[in-house]
């Protein structure tokens, strides 16, 4: 059964705290220049007027986490023998998500279908998921990078998300989406309160939201165009010039999902790490042989753009792989903006089509 | 178990084949008595030695590091002691900037008779590090030092002033003119345009005399367009440069790594650009998201930035990147075609940028809290890497390398901090500070300290600016048979 409660801003903190007893509490704080999401402990002031630089993935999909540890042990009779000790490191730390934006708990679906979704779950990904809720907080107005709503989200988009919370005067009204939210908001009974003038107020806070995005662009196209387009050359060299091919836009965001896997031994010990990677690097689609079969930057930005609008979608009944959050513009040292270059392609494709049709 | 376990200490030694790993076979054949924390890796020569399997060593655990060679003009290969001479001294002058103590460190020479020198120089090093004993770590940093560090309010020195006034693209036309003329013989020319919205400019890659109507002038040009220019070097490209962008292209030209004649730079006086993570700070301070920026205009000494409606006037001094702080050179040193008049750079403060001087005013376990703060939220993108008009192995970095495995793939502080120590190592004597590293962090972090305080090291000992002459020899690459800043030793 859904749930709508009103949390005042005053019990903000205590909420937070009491969260912290029972889970690892991620909040988005401000260190140096940058919003990150870090455990709350007393006195962490939780900045909620911005999204966070860094995405919430890193919560069941961190940055680097070992798979397991293995250790090797000589027999001293016959060191010839050798026996090995494989220790594996499921995360199950129960975990919230507190204060991040609807776009990027979306960002989680993308992940669930590629780790979830097919016969083998990978269970380290599993683990973390079961035990990581999202609250999230609906966006008032767009930013000049957001785009959720061209991606099928939007400013108060639940997917993904187990409580939205939505400001109103004077404090919060958190509204569960999921089971588990529900059961989050069943705990802390005297910081909460049922308030139904708080709850209209947030609907029409979130429909004001709502209403304040611009027109949305047809991404519809994307697929098609961006598969008519693998072979030009030219589009992609031109679209991927300025970039300079660092991998901020993969890490910061939060559905690209992929990782590599190496060990780091040390002697007859060590771990298997498993670590994002980024197919923005040389090194991605290095083949042992020393071939690279995406040499160069258009290679590779084609990917991160074919992936995000094409062949992701292919795969999973048209759904983007793209939340519209809008980090990867927004931090990208060169400005690259990934809304011109999928619209750049859906136009060039239909130009490619009239001239064929005409000639 | 041995009388001296847990008494030891971990000092890694690099003795050169030919004169100290001699000397310590000396010393050992003549009996004389040594500590024996020492654990010596043999090398072919002083010159082999890479300053970052020191701070490798010292990142990871050992708790000094002693490097041994031939002395001076006695190199088994002629110069190899030389080189190294000239980096390990930078090397001891960079470790305080990281945190740490660089009489944890020391280079010395000793010859292959030396025996008893060998057993002085080991025990006293021996004795130096015990006096100091077991070697702090970045990941055990107490982050409160940093936050008190960080608290504390830095005195202002002279303050830094801009070069010239503010241009407001004036001449922007006539180098259009000029660019549109010269570019049916090159392959593009590189500038800036408008980019995603109005606080944005984005390189602009010209190739038709529609895309050089797009070029724009002005304070937020932050990008070094020289970042693209060694991954070009086949083609004939042109630049559009201010003053510390042509710096970078005079250290490549100096490296032989771009040819002049395959490079067109255009150039206009520069009175500064905005550094963006200023600003954004400026927009939150006063409660406005810098990702809701409706306009933006340059008038005189101020920049306004409309957020949602309301303006935020702020002064150019207050935002400007701190390179144009401190900029000596407003103008493009090297330039086939040059619109405008020359600016006159400012009175140079002569304090160092802030982020270094707030690296200075703190202790070493400041600094290591320090480091281990900013590293916690890298995201290793290598955007600093890549960004690095300098950083020319780009696919190829030893970031990436598993074989000599210099770092691994743990995301800790340590990795990533190593990864910084090696770009600053590989940018010594070369770096012009052009900025593009802490400009490119999207987690604003501030990069540009560590090659600062390189450079000021490099500047003190060898008297000598990167980038500023295209026939001057990178002084790293070079050496003289007496240094007049180095003090030999006894």
């Amino acid at each position: 059964m859904a749930q709508e409660k009103f949390l005042p801003i005053q019990n903000l903190q205590e909420w937070l705290g009491a969260l912290s007893r029972e889970h690892r509490v991620l909040v988005p704080v401000e260190e140096g220049g940058g919003v990150v999401f870090r455990p709350f402990e007393a006195g962490s002031r939780p900045v909620l007027s911005m999204d966070a630089t860094t995405s919430p993935k890193s919560a069941v999909f961190p940055s680097s986490h070992d798979l397991f540890r293995f250790e090797q042990t000589k027999d001293p009779k016959d060191p010839e023998r050798v026996s090995l000790t494989l220790a594996p490191d499921i995360p199950r730390t129960p975990t919230v998500v507190f204060g991040g934006r609807p776009c990027g708990a979306r960002g989680v679906m993308i992940f669930d279908r590629v780790y979830l979704g097919g016969r083998f779950p990978d269970p380290y990904y599993q683990a973390a998921r079961e035990n990581t809720l999202f609250v999230t907080l609906a966006c008032e107005s767009p930013g000049n990078t957001c785009f959720c709503h061209w991606v099928g989200g939007g400013p108060d988009d639940p997917s993904g998300s187990d409580v939205l919370m939505t400001a109103v005067e004077g404090g919060y009204v958190l509204q569960s989406v999921s089971e588990r939210g529900t059961a989050l908001l069943d705990g802390d009974g005297p910081l909460l309160s049922s308030d139904e003038t708080t709850t209209k107020e947030a609907a029409a806070a979130r429909a004001r939201a709502r209403a304040s995005l611009g027109p949305a662009t047809d991404l519809g196209p994307a697929q098609e165009s961006l598969l008519a387009l693998f072979d030009d050359r030219k589009f992609w060299e031109e679209v991927s010039e300025k970039c300079i091919n660092c991998g901020a836009c993969t890490y910061l965001c939060p559905t690209c999902y992929c990782f590599t896997i190496t060990d780091e031994a040390c002697g007859l010990s060590g771990k298997r790490v498993r670590s994002w990677d980024t197919c923005m690097s040389f090194q991605f689609t290095l083949e042992a042989s020393g071939h690279n079969p995406r040499p160069g930057k258009a290679n590779r930005l084609k990917n991160r753009v074919g992936h995000k609008f094409s062949y992701y979608p292919a795969r999973y009944g048209g759904l983007l792989a793209c939340c519209g959050c809008g980090r990867c513009i927004r931090k990208c040292p060169a400005s690259v903006d990934i809304r011109e270059i999928v619209i750049g392609a859906i136009e060039r494709a239909g130009d490619n089509v009239r001239e064929a049709s005409n000639g | 178990m041995p009388v001296l376990k847990g008494k030891e200490l971990r000092i890694v030694g690099f003795l050169c084949n030919w004169c100290s790993y001699g000397g310590a076979d000396t010393a050992g054949v003549g009996r004389f008595a040594q500590p024996t924390d020492l654990r010596i890796i043999r090398v072919p020569c002083s010159g082999r030695i890479d300053p970052l399997f020191v701070v490798k060593a010292l990142l990871n655990g050992a708790d000094g590091v002693l490097v041994s060679g031939c002395h001076p003009r006695d190199c088994h290969y002629a110069q190899g002691n030389f080189y190294a001479r000239r980096r390990l001294e930078v090397l001891k002058r960079f470790l305080p900037v990281l945190g740490i103590d660089p009489a944890r460190f020391e280079y010395t020479w000793v010859s292959a008779s030396e025996g008893q020198r060998w057993q002085k120089v080991v025990t006293s090093f021996t004795g130096r590090i015990h006096t100091l004993g077991r070697a702090p770590r970045h990941a055990d940093a107490d982050l409160s030092l940093a936050r008190a560090a960080a608290a504390r309010s830095h005195p202002a020195a002279d303050r830094p002033r801009l070069p010239g006034k503010a241009q407001n693209g004036a001449g922007i036309e006539a180098l259009k003119e000029r660019i549109k003329a010269e570019l049916p013989g090159l392959d593009c020319v590189i500038g800036w345009q408008q980019g995603f919205d109005a606080i944005h400019h984005t390189p602009l890659f010209m190739r038709s005399p529609e895309d050089v109507d797009r070029l724009v002038w002005g304070p937020l040009n932050a990008h070094n367009p020289a970042t693209y220019l060694a991954a070009m070097r086949e083609r004939k490209v042109g630049l559009v440069v201010k003053g510390c962008d042509s710096r970078s292209v005079v250290e490549l030209l100096q490296e032989k790594l771009v040819s002049r004649d395959r490079v067109t730079l255009f150039g206009m006086p520069c009175s500064g650009v905005a550094d963006l993570s200023k600003v954004h700070r400026a927009l939150r301070s006063s409660g406005a998201d810098p990702d809701r920026v409706d306009a933006v205009a340059v008038e005189g000494e101020t920049l306004t930035v409309t957020v949602n409606g309301t303006s935020h006037p702020m002064a150019m001094a207050d935002v400007a990147a701190e390179k144009c702080l401190h900029c000596r050179f407003p103008n493009a040193l090297e330039a086939d075609c040059f619109v405008g008049d020359p600016l006159v750079p400012a009175a140079i403060a002569e304090s160092p940028p802030a982020d270094l001087a707030a690296l200075d005013a703190m202790s070493l376990q400041e600094r290591m809290a320090f480091w281990r703060s900013q590293m916690e939220r890298c995201i290793r993108c290598h955007a600093c890497r890549n960004a690095c008009p300098l950083c020319v192995c780009k696919d190829h970095c030893v970031a990436q390398s598993r074989d000599p495995h210099w770092i691994s793939q743990e995301d800790t502080v340590t990795e990533k901090l190593f990864f910084q120590v090696v770009h600053a190592v590989h940018l010594a004597g070369r770096c012009t500070e052009c900025g593009e590293c802490a400009r490119a962090c999207p987690m604003d972090i501030p990069l540009v300290a560590l090659k600062s305080h390189m450079n000021r090291a490099i500047l003190d000992l060898f008297e000598y600016r990167a980038g500023t002459d295209p026939q001057a020899v990178p002084p790293l690459l070079t050496f003289q048979v007496e240094e007049k800043r180095i003090n030999e030793g006894d």
